[in-house]
């Protein structure tokens, strides 16, 4: 794994202050989401009792947490509810601090850098003189250059060898913070203080830095600095600062002492990244005042799903209008507004739909985007991603195969060689993004099609659950071949994907059978084969997809017929998930109320949010456990699922190579 | 309506219009029938002019005969003839150069010791040393004729086409680091192929130095059919004065387990036959199951002669572990869902059924797969995997 690649860090020595989120984001991002997954203890604490005037009054009483202390304000739900394992689309996409601050990007870079000179000072007349100046060299350095593991190709943090990442990243950190310190950057290097006077000194100037930033303090151990760097959504610039410093440091100790890299290691992975939970008041009340999109929250909170993003739907529109019209710096490019406002009204749908919208609209924005004056163009444009993937995910929160998109663009945007011209530059992003669509999605869907073409065979019956446009694929070209074969589709409310799927085999001249989830036990007896899309495949195997997909997968399982899953690869994450609360996404509970075709159904119309006795629930995805799942079929061939993190592991490397 | 999957695929309760479809439409086990490899039509004539009548001794004794002899020479002429054949019909225009492929591995396929994955790789060897390609480039692609030759000279085997595979994806492996030198290039390949004999020789013996340490004193084995690395363990165990039974079943059709009864009792560990359908009876005693394999498939499951599967379930189920051994080169990139999803075409086993009553239906493969589930560990020369590493092996190694 390159992690020095770049040679690139000396002329950054200079520029305090002016890291751009988007760098350090990428680090983050490519570190944190295998933390998340592979440390959580257990992914979602179950709140003990159920509040019901928490759902009428504001989401200040739906968090029935203790209050947490002031230490530990930086991370409140951290030991409390925060469910560890979880994962916030958001997060593997946006930077830690840049996300809220959509529309003030200047302030940003102006808060780091007051923030460093900060620490500076401090550092200079602190009461801890002698060790303050040991530790803060390196502080200040990484503080300024983007540090080494910035450059890390998002294959560097491999799911199965965490450890020797972390000791990759240490000891290039070492290297190169020794070689700056002996360029005289800072002060000169006096003695090599020892461990426990660093450390003491550290602590001491985090508790000085609490005290002077009302903001917000963060932890005094060191373990609970492993939050560090994560992409809070909704942070405040001085808290990314923060956080930064945090993390410089902790890499400057452990830098500073080889011994204890071992240990040093353990701590940082102990706590993973926070991110956005919507149980909790305070933020998102600041997220809110940010966002661009007016969301109106339902009063309808069900139990155990309080964290997630629930707004209601529809109602945004002219908010949306009147917004975009009335602050220039604010409003999105065209090309992506239009992308969000399909997402917001439900026009574009599917994974793979979504996803090359998407990329278009940020080819198009990318296109039309010049550097504003005094800006770099790297810089700047990552920020513009930013503010403007924080626009899309508030009209949607994102799926994770968009996340994974959006990360290699962004691993692009930083990887541009700095002797580009911005015209030269644009093109090969444009290009690059071209062929993310061309490779990662149209060719794999293909490669796919031919691999799993072959499991279809005379007098089969495939049945397939919604509708993905892979199977659809799939099933299409079996035909075309001439195959003799049946297919069940199976749907669901309230969605009923399946329809449409259904017509277009239909018109195709497929032999179908269509029939509701309900009739699933019945059905599957003559099932031979099952082929399902999924929205996402995660480390350990667990498939996660729209709702229902498990129980068509037990079903299936129980029937002994195999489930075949078709996934691009772009899609896998290395994230683990055991069930479907701590990332799920949300859907209006309105539509669980009108059954399509039976108005005699009136019973829950006219429901009240404030009902403390009714809760509607409308999930949109779920986890397949991967004891159900019997082949994945990507691009790279049929695997079973125990070799998802294999392909993780192999094929990260390629993404921003 | 209701069509059960289970009616409608087993060929012995199809009728035979069903049957006359499903060949239509070029089922994968079917296939045999209508596209069988000329190694396959020619020992199928051969076959059939032994098998008139009921088994005899007669014919055991022949078939044994045959067996032990490697390719004897009762068999040879066939071989020949087919490789003729395969040749003509694979690369008519290649006539310039008058050398085969197939006789070159048949006569590696000779040599007792050398499987048939490594017997391919040393066949190709040789089309590198004969190539007069000036380029890697065209080396390559001559070296991509020979190897479809093989694979196609016999389609039903799985360590054929796995050993053509590993060796092709060294050399595309070899010309991406692009020598512009082909005799370096070439010389370099041949090394390697020569390594590769002597690694899968020295694979046996890694296989058996692991695999020896899970037998026990007191423990009875048992094994199901014939397998070379199966005995090199056992042997070894048993040289190391380990006491151990091991029980074998017939192994049916080609009674494989016989043989496999045979050489241990030249070894001298004390063995005992039981009948394939007694392998439910012996569970309750055995201590573990010690199988080899054809191939081992991307899900880590194997291929293997016909009543693995079963003997598996019935470990399984008696809670026995289910020990393979099996050398990496048989690893292939396959994935079978079911035993009727084996796309190497599963040989054609004759039942001996008297020529009378022809019209009865029977049941042709003569090997089955099973899943990895069924299976505790693989004794492998990459070291001891569960099943799930397979996969991971494999996908290091092809992509």
């Amino acid at each position: 794994m390159e992690r020095r690649g770049r040679a690139v860090i000396d002329p950054k020595v200079r520029q305090v202050g002016f890291v751009t989120p988007g760098e350090g984001t990428d680090l983050i991002n490519l570190a944190i989401p295998l933390e998340q997954g592979a440390n959580s203890p257990s992914p979602v604490l179950i709140p003990p009792v159920r509040i019901n005037d928490g759902a009428s009054v504001a989401p200040a009483k739906a968090a029935p947490m203790p209050v947490p202390s002031p230490t530990s304000r930086r991370h409140p739900t951290v030991d409390v509810n925060l469910p560890l394992g979880s994962y916030n689309p958001a997060d593997s996409v946006l930077g830690s601090s840049n996300t809220p601050s959509s529309g003030k990007a200047g302030s940003h870079g102006e808060s780091l850098r007051s923030s460093a000179t900060f620490i500076e000072l401090q550092s200079e007349t602190s009461d801890y003189p002698t060790v303050g100046s040991g530790t803060i060299a390196p502080v200040l350095i990484t503080e300024k250059g983007p540090p080494p593991p910035l450059h890390i190709p998002p294959g560097g943090s491999s799911p199965l060898t965490p450890m020797n990442v972390q000791a990759d990243k240490g000891k290039s950190q070492k290297v190169g913070l020794d070689e700056k310190a002996k360029e005289g950057k800072t002060k000169s290097l006096k003695e090599r203080t020892s461990k426990a006077e660093r450390r003491a000194a550290q602590e001491a100037q985090r508790a000085a830095k609490k005290a002077a930033e009302e903001s917000g303090g963060s932890k005094p151990t060191k373990g609970d600095v492993g939050g560090t760097g994560a992409s809070q959504k909704d942070s405040k610039a001085s808290k990314g600062t923060h956080q930064k410093t945090n993390s410089a440091e902790r890499r400057t100790s452990s830098s500073g002492k080889p011994a204890d890299k071992g240990q040093e290691k353990e701590k940082k992975k102990d706590v993973p990244a926070p991110r956005m939970q919507f149980d909790d008041a305070e933020r998102v009340a600041k997220a809110k005042k940010r966002s661009l999109v007016e969301q109106t929250e339902t009063k309808n909170r069900v139990e155990l799903f309080r964290h997630l993003p629930q707004f209601v739907h529809g109602t945004q529109l002219p908010s949306l209008e009147s917004k975009f019209f009335q602050d220039e710096s604010m409003h999105p490019h065209p090309a992506i507004y239009k992308v969000g406002l399909q997402y917001l009204t439900g026009d574009l749908v599917g994974g793979n739909a979504r996803c090359v919208a998407m990329l278009m609209a940020f080819r198009e924005m990318i296109q039309d985007y010049s550097t504003p004056p005094e800006k770099i163009f790297v810089r700047d444009l990552t920020q513009k991603i930013n503010s403007h993937v924080s626009f899309l995910n508030t009209c949607r929160p994102l799926a994770i195969s968009m996340g994974n998109a959006i990360k290699f663009l962004k691993t692009r945007v930083v990887n541009l060689a700095e002797e580009l011209s911005e015209a030269e530059a644009k093109a090969s992003l444009i290009a690059e993004i071209d062929r993310f669509i061309q490779e990662k999605i149209l060719y794999a869907d293909k490669e796919i099609v031919k691999h799993a073409v072959q499991k279809i065979r005379d007098g089969d019956v495939c049945l397939t659950y919604g509708s993905s446009c892979v199977v659809e694929m799939i099933l299409l070209k079996a035909h075309e071949m001439g195959k003799k074969f049946r297919v069940v589709v199976v749907d669901s409310r309230p969605k009923l994907e399946g329809k449409r799927l259904l017509k277009r085999l239909l018109s195709e001249g497929l032999d179908c059978t269509y029939t509701y989830i309900n009739a699933m036990s019945y059905i599957m007896q003559e099932v031979t084969r099952v082929f399902l899309g999924a929205a996402s495949v995660l480390a350990n195997g667990t498939v996660y997809s729209r709702v229902g997909t498990a129980s068509v997968a037990m079903v299936a399982h129980a029937f002994s017929v195999p489930v075949m899953i078709c996934c691009e690869t772009y899609k896998f994450h290395e994230r683990v998930q055991l069930d479907s609360i701590t990332a799920n996404e949300l859907g209006n509970p309105d539509a669980l109320v009108k059954v399509w075709g039976r108005r005699d159904l009136t019973d829950l119309e006219g429901w009240s949010p404030e009902d403390k006795h009714l809760q509607l629930l409308n999930l949109t995805y779920d986890a397949t456990p991967s004891d159900y799942v019997a082949m994945v079929i990507t691009e790279l061939g049929m695997v079973p699922p125990s070799s998802v993190p294999v392909i993780l592991r192999e094929y990260r490397r390629e993404l921003p190579g | 309506m209701r069509r059960s999957p289970f009616l409608l695929f087993d060929p012995s309760l199809d009728n035979s219009s069903s049957r006359a479809d499903s060949e239509e439409g070029g089922m994968a086990v079917n296939n045999v029938q209508t596209e069988s490899s000329p190694f396959y039509d020619e020992r199928m004539g051969l076959n059939s002019n032994l098998l008139t009548g009921p088994v005899t001794f007669e014919w055991l004794s022949q078939a044994e005969d045959a067996r032990l002899n490697g390719s004897s020479d009762a068999f040879q002429p066939f071989l020949d003839k087919a490789a003729q054949s395969a040749e003509a019909a694979m690369n008519g225009d290649h006539a310039s150069s008058r050398f085969s492929v197939i006789n070159e591995f048949n006569i590696w396929r000779q040599k007792p010791e050398l499987a048939e994955a490594v017997a391919a790789i040393k066949a190709l060897t040789c089309v590198i040393r004969r190539s007069e390609a000036t380029t890697m480039m065209g080396l390559e692609i001559e070296l991509k004729k020979a190897a479809e030759t093989l694979k196609m000279w016999d389609k039903t085997s799985i360590s054929l086409s796995a050993g053509c595979d590993l060796f092709m994806r060294y050399v595309t492996r070899t010309s991406a680091l692009e020598y512009e030198d082909i005799s370096a290039g070439k010389s370099r390949l041949i090394e390697r192929g020569e390594k590769f004999g002597e690694i899968s020789l020295k694979a046996r013996q890694t296989i058996a130095n692991l695999g020896q340490e899970f037998v026990y004193d007191g423990s009875l084995i048992l094994t199901h059919g014939y397998s070379r690395v199966v005995l090199a363990l056992l042997k070894l165990a048993a040289s190391q004065g380990k006491r151990f039974q091991v029980v074998c079943t017939e192994g049916r059709p080609d009674n494989t387990g016989l043989e496999m009864a045979k050489e241990l009792m030249g070894a001298k560990i004390p063995m005992m036959l039981i009948l394939d359908a007694g392998v439910a009876n012996m569970m309750g005693q055995i201590d573990m199951v010690l199988l080899g394999a054809e191939g081992v498939v991307e899900s880590g499951g194997v291929i293997n002669h016909i009543g693995t599967y079963q003997t598996a379930l019935v470990a399984r189920s008696m809670n026995k572990p289910v020990y393979v051994a099996a050398e990496s080169y048989k690893f292939a990139r396959l994935f079978p869902l079911d035993q009727m999803d084996m796309s190497p075409t599963p040989r054609i086993v004759d039942l001996a059924v008297p020529a009378q009553e022809e019209n009865i239906k029977i049941q042709t493969s003569e090997r089955d797969y099973t899943p990895p589930q069924y299976l505790t560990l693989l004794f492998t020369d990459l070291g001891i995997l569960t099943p799930s590493a397979v996969s991971d092996e494999l996908i290091q190694l092809y992509l």
